[in-house]
């Protein structure tokens, strides 16, 4: 009854072509949009903005950038976490390096930096594919990781390995890293950020650029034959994606953490990533969003269950306990949904066309 | 300059001044690279009869490991510690093939891996709430001490370790090639239609390849368990073991070995004659670039199947 598109006539190829061809979509983006940018900061805490909202949207920047690569083109990456790093310490230096450089810049240059970096360690790709690829970006997740720990170089000499981020502005003395940035400062420049790359991917998917990923991704020997060029289609997915990685990886070490070191890049953010994709959904935006949410939430959630319902057990235990339920839950959420969160809501939407007359 | 010099000349003038050191690098470098093939075995058993890559292999051998330790701490004696644990590992397998495997059957491959990451996730979970993280010391009186044989030192533990993983291999082979069990597991590993429709029961052999999986997981744990001691990094042995697959293929038990074997014998060589040039620790990723280099030129690894596509 809500959801009906009856009598919404699409007369021209604007409307045709519409990301949100359907009016309730529209408004709802609309409405989730104002909540987003007026409602969330005048609401949330601190604590809420910086512990929850602000991990959340910079796991779903680097789960929108492993999306459009494993997802899309159907290449498997297990390198994310240093592609991630690449971005934060390539945003790191141009920032020390040139202090008068607007911030926004430093993060989008910062992306090319890991794009290139994403091209070199994508070349396997066009030699082999499948858990062979996969295995195979593993050498950039450690070799990164092991450069960027190894050469004081990178971290400007500092003896911890730790870099920190310097105090910039976006414009005038709106502060969006450093400590006297305030946590809505840094919520609302990220979320513009990631809004914007958002809309990005969602149209480079609907166009010629994502029709050959999706191709390559089908069946990659078919698509060669319909004229897709195999060597620019996955240099380029890789590109994209660790454009997307890098910068969050830029917003994680500059506003998510202000000080990181190389470590916080490894093995297991890599996976988390992956687990977010899967879980929210291969090759859909929206899922790339709601696994990251997922992901972010369901670690706060158990740790925070146990004192929630007056359960005394010691930290150690919780901590194991939280690996055997996060675990079992990624292994039931699999068998309940494979295809993951994105299609639950697929389902959800095509079932409230019709509610409440099913017939 | 400096930097090629410590790349393609001192290396080389150092090996050849000496010469026994060399073969002593060498040969330590075999003999972990054993290690290596042992975890890689796990692997491949499993991918070969079932096309899961089974990313928990680690948490099995850490699993298998803790089971065993704690067992041994509970006052049961070493040999039935032992079987208790092979039990407790075969109940794994059956109980991973009623609960993930049968429900996930005909999804695709990357479901099938990440299904196997909350499975690594769960059993170290598992098996530290029951057993506590402390590291463990694991000791069934294997000798440790270096022995000098025709003026090299080997160490007695890394003997022990290549003398069994050698049995466990030819026990497999005897296993796959002259059991009846072992000719189905073959047959399925080639076909799974053709085996269904030749009588084999596919989930019974599932839960056989899982269980063995978890006895060579145990090997594989008793000797990383003496050697590192029992605790969560063990399962990190997993990582170390993935560049061997892709060296040696991931259907292929013999590739698992000689790719052991190789990597072992390239990290520590690579550590030590060129180490110093990258500035040290380089054997954290130099076994991927290796296996990295080498599918250049073999995308199906050393022993893979070709894989012929057909559109």
């Amino acid at each position: 009854m809500l959801y009906r598109e009856a009598g919404q006539f699409k007369t021209s190829y604007a409307k045709d072509q519409a990301i949100f061809p359907i009016l309730q979509d529209r408004v709802m983006m609309v409405l989730m949009l104002v909540v987003a940018f007026v409602g969330v900061p005048m609401l949330a805490s601190e604590y809420w903005l910086s512990t929850i909202m602000l991990p959340f949207l910079v796991f779903s920047l680097a789960a929108l950038g492993l999306n459009l690569l494993t997802g899309y083109a159907g290449q498997l990456s297990l390198g994310t976490g240093g592609f991630m790093a690449t971005g934060a310490f390539a945003a790191y230096k141009l920032a020390v390096a040139f202090p008068e450089m607007n911030i926004v810049i430093v993060f989008l240059l910062s992306g090319v930096i890991t794009a290139a970096v994403g091209v070199l360690f994508g070349l396997p790709s066009l030699r082999i594919k499948g858990f062979y690829l996969a295995v195979a970006t593993l050498a950039s997740q450690f070799f990164l990781i092991w450069m960027f720990n190894k050469f004081p170089w990178f971290t400007n000499y500092s003896s911890s390995g730790v870099i920190s981020a310097p105090p910039r502005a976006v414009f005038g003395d709106f502060f969006v890293t450093g400590s006297s940035a305030s946590p809505a400062n840094k919520y609302l420049f990220t979320l513009v950020i990631v809004c914007v790359l958002a809309l990005a991917a969602k149209n480079i998917v609907r166009s010629h650029v994502g029709r050959s990923w999706m191709a390559i991704r089908d069946m990659d020997i078919a698509a060669e034959i319909i004229g897709i060029k195999p060597l620019q289609t996955k240099l380029g997915a890789f590109a994209v994606s660790s454009f997307y990685c890098g910068i969050s990886g830029a917003l994680w070490a500059f506003i998510y953490t202000s000080s990181v070191e190389a470590l916080a890049f490894d093995i297991t953010r890599s996976f988390q990533i992956l687990f977010m994709i899967i879980i929210g959904g291969l090759g859909s935006i929206l899922g790339s969003f709601m696994g990251a949410a997922f992901i972010v939430l369901l670690p706060i959630f158990l740790s925070n269950a146990p004192t929630m319902f007056g359960l005394n057990i010691s930290v150690d235990l919780i901590s194991h306990m939280e690996f055997m339920i996060f675990g079992a839950l990624i292994i039931f959420f699999l068998i309940v949904e494979p295809h993951g969160l994105a299609r639950l809501w697929q389902i959800g939407k095509e079932k409230l066309r019709l509610w409440p007359f099913p017939y | 300059m400096e930097f090629l010099t410590a790349i393609f000349v001192s290396p080389f003038i150092e090996i050849y001044e000496y010469p026994l050191f060399f073969i002593e690098v060498v040969l330590g470098g075999l003999l972990a690279g054993v290690m290596y093939s042992l975890v890689a075995l796990g692997f491949v058993l499993i991918f070969k009869a079932s096309g899961v890559f089974n990313f928990a292999q680690g948490a099995m051998v850490l699993f298998a490991a803790l089971t065993l330790v704690g067992l041994i701490e509970h006052g049961f004696p070493i040999w039935l510690a032992l079987i208790s644990t092979i039990i407790v590992m075969i109940a794994l397998a059956m109980a991973i093939e009623k609960v993930v495997l049968r429900k996930l059957v005909n999804q695709e491959p990357i479901i099938l891996f990440m299904a196997t990451i909350g499975l690594s996730y769960f059993l170290d979970g598992f098996g530290q709430t029951l057993w506590g993280s402390d590291v463990k010391v694991l000791d069934l009186g294997i000798p440790n001490a270096p022995i000098e044989f025709l003026g090299i030192l080997v160490n007695q533990f890394d003997l022990v370790a290549a003398a069994s993983a050698g049995t466990l291999v030819a026990v497999l082979a005897i296993f796959f090639q002259k059991t009846r069990i072992g000719r189905a597991l073959r047959a399925v590993a080639d076909d799974h239609q053709a085996a269904l429709s030749v009588g084999i029961p596919l989930k019974t052999i599932w839960a056989i390849v899982w269980a063995v999986a978890g006895l060579v997981g145990l090997v594989a744990g008793i000797m990383w368990g003496t050697k590192l001691g029992v605790q969560f990094t063990l399962t990190l042995v997993a990582l170390k073991a993935l560049p061997v697959l892709i060296l040696g293929g991931f259907t292929s038990i013999p590739g698992a070995i000689i790719g052991g074997l190789i990597i072992g014998m390239g990290e520590k060589v690579a550590e030590v004659f060129w180490g110093a040039a990258f500035g040290g620790a380089i054997e954290d990723w130099f076994a991927y670039m290796l296996a990295l280099a080498f599918l250049l030129f073999r995308p199906q690894g050393l022993f893979g199947e070709k894989i012929i596509e057909r559109v």
